[in-house]
């Protein structure tokens, strides 16, 4: 039973994985730009819910109904003012800019918020729970993380192929010259991408910051299992990263089951044994 | 209405009415795409400028230049391969107008029953179709037409000119670039030669003797 406890964690903490992995797959699969500053950006996240929280005196799940769409306009103006600046420029520089913000927004946390972590005030969140059977039970937390990546991932994959800016998302992301010439506005178009891909790094650093404490360093760590849950799922493939996040999730789920100290490390062994057997992942690049 | 006055490349300057076909022939390398990609705003002239309609449009962006009405059908089709034949053409729908989807699809009539297909499953010559398609429904004033011909056998070329009178029809003007000199003589009123960027030859069809139109294509001007 321990063993289906922990496959069931495993699969509730990849929803986690998952909703984080979706914002760094759709700048890649779009854009082709690899943010660097993706787990940062999710830290910042989290301490602009605190102050939310803490300021505005409102629960942690209505704290995300602000910080999202703050978030949404900042990827809007950072697309536009820096990444696409840089992507104009060449695809490798906007992995050096990318990695400039990287260090830019990890320093600026530690200047303004300083080195102590914190955690996100979860209430009766953190504590309630499904009772499945004596042995199982399912947080209501992370049942609700787990069911906003979903509805996460379905609803962008629904968007991209029905909505007409999801035409065009994808129009731009095949071809951004013959977008142009169809009357695509490409740096718009590029811009309401990262817009979304922001809106859903603020919905993974609050998950984050109600799982666990965080500081202003702990994004580069995390970017890890984003970038493991990405390669996992198939580069550029929405499902692919839903599983992706899954199956790294479980890994770690079932290492932690073996020997606490295993978790983390079996899911880097996974991820070194898609990326040696099946480089494309497990669900092959469509685009976006 | 009065399109351009351009002067890139090397002193090329020209002017497109309503209701006219003006062609472009010229070899390989003679500037003839540069010429419609300026036109369509994906290239800056470095001296020179693009009035249409009364209006200077030379720093205007390439979408912003779809808005007013001028629709590029690119060298080498540029589909989006990984959306439907459908989905190709409502990228393209921008100004509203006479054209929509369902009157693509009377000027095509076999996209009916393939709407759905991915734009890369298509043959070069439907591909073709999907790129004029995509243009006609930013419903354009003008429409670039470039090297149709390219890489497709002679009737299916033949068949996509043959669409052509039903869009001057409604008063719509053409510019089009061909290597395929026949093919571009026989729907155009008006054809210029360019050769390394500089007009050689101008004149309508009807009045240009094939010796002369040879000379020019190929730079023999001097010989001639």
């Amino acid at each position: 039973m321990a063993w289906v406890n922990a496959v069931i964690q495993g699969i509730l903490l990849g929803g986690l994985y998952a909703l984080f992995a979706c914002g760094l797959s759709l700048l890649f699969g779009v854009m082709r730009v690899v943010n660097l500053a993706h787990g940062d950006f999710a830290v910042l996240a989290a301490y602009l819910a605190l102050a939310v929280i803490t300021g505005l005196h409102l629960p942690l799940l209505w704290s995300a109904l602000v910080v999202a769409p703050l978030f949404a306009v900042v990827g809007y103006a950072v697309q536009r003012v820096i990444i696409q600046r840089s992507l104009d420029v060449s695809p490798l520089t906007t992995l050096l800019v990318t990695f400039g913000l990287s260090v830019v927004l990890q320093n600026a946390m530690l200047e303004s918020f300083s080195a102590d972590s914190h955690s996100l005030p979860s209430g009766a969140l953190a504590s309630g729970s499904f009772q499945l059977t004596r042995q199982l039970s399912i947080g209501h937390f992370s049942l609700i993380v787990f069911v906003a990546a979903v509805v996460v991932i379905v609803g962008l994959q629904l968007f991209l192929s029905r909505a007409p800016m999801g035409r065009q998302i994808r129009a731009a992301a095949d071809d951004p010259e013959a977008a142009a010439i169809a009357g695509a506005d490409v740096r718009h178009v590029f811009a309401v991408a990262a817009a979304i891909a922001f809106a859903t790094v603020a919905l993974a650093g609050i998950a984050f910051g109600g799982y666990s404490s965080f500081d202003p360093g702990a994004g580069p760590q995390r970017l890890i299992f984003a970038f493991e849950a990405v390669v996992i799922g198939g580069v550029g493939s929405l499902w692919g990263t839903l599983l992706g996040g899954i199956i790294l999730g479980v890994s770690q789920a079932l290492g932690a089951q073996v020997d606490s100290g295993f978790g983390v490390l079996a899911g880097h062994l996974v991820f070194l044994a898609v990326l040696a057997l099946r480089p494309t992942g497990l669900i092959p690049a469509r685009v976006t | 209405m009065r399109y351009g006055q351009l002067q890139a490349l090397t002193d090329v300057s020209l002017t497109l009415a309503a209701g006219e076909t003006v062609a472009m022939i010229g070899a390989n390398g003679a500037g003839k795409s540069t010429l419609l990609r300026t036109l369509a705003g994906l290239h800056r002239p470095a001296t020179g400028s693009i009035w249409f309609d009364g209006r200077e449009i030379t720093s205007l962006a390439a979408h912003s230049r779809v808005a007013l009405g001028i629709a590029l059908v690119p060298e080498g089709r540029r589909l989006f391969h990984s959306l439907s034949l459908e989905e190709n053409l409502l990228v393209g729908a921008r100004r509203s107008g006479r054209w929509t989807v369902g009157r693509v699809i009377e000027l095509f009539p076999w996209m009916a029953a393939r709407r759905r297909q991915p734009a890369i499953q298509l043959s070069g010559g439907e591909q073709q179709a999907v790129a004029i398609g995509r243009a006609l429904l930013s419903n354009p004033r003008v429409l670039l037409l470039d090297e149709l011909s390219l890489g497709l056998a002679p009737a299916v070329v033949r068949s996509l000119y043959d669409v052509l009178p039903q869009l001057l029809a409604e008063g719509m003007a053409i510019l089009l670039v061909e290597q395929d000199v026949t093919q571009a003589l026989r729907v155009s009123d008006l054809a210029h030669c360019l050769l390394e960027g500089r007009i050689t030859l101008s004149g309508r069809p009807a009045d240009l003797a094939p010796a002369q139109v040879e000379a020019a294509y190929f730079g023999l001007a001097a010989r001639a």
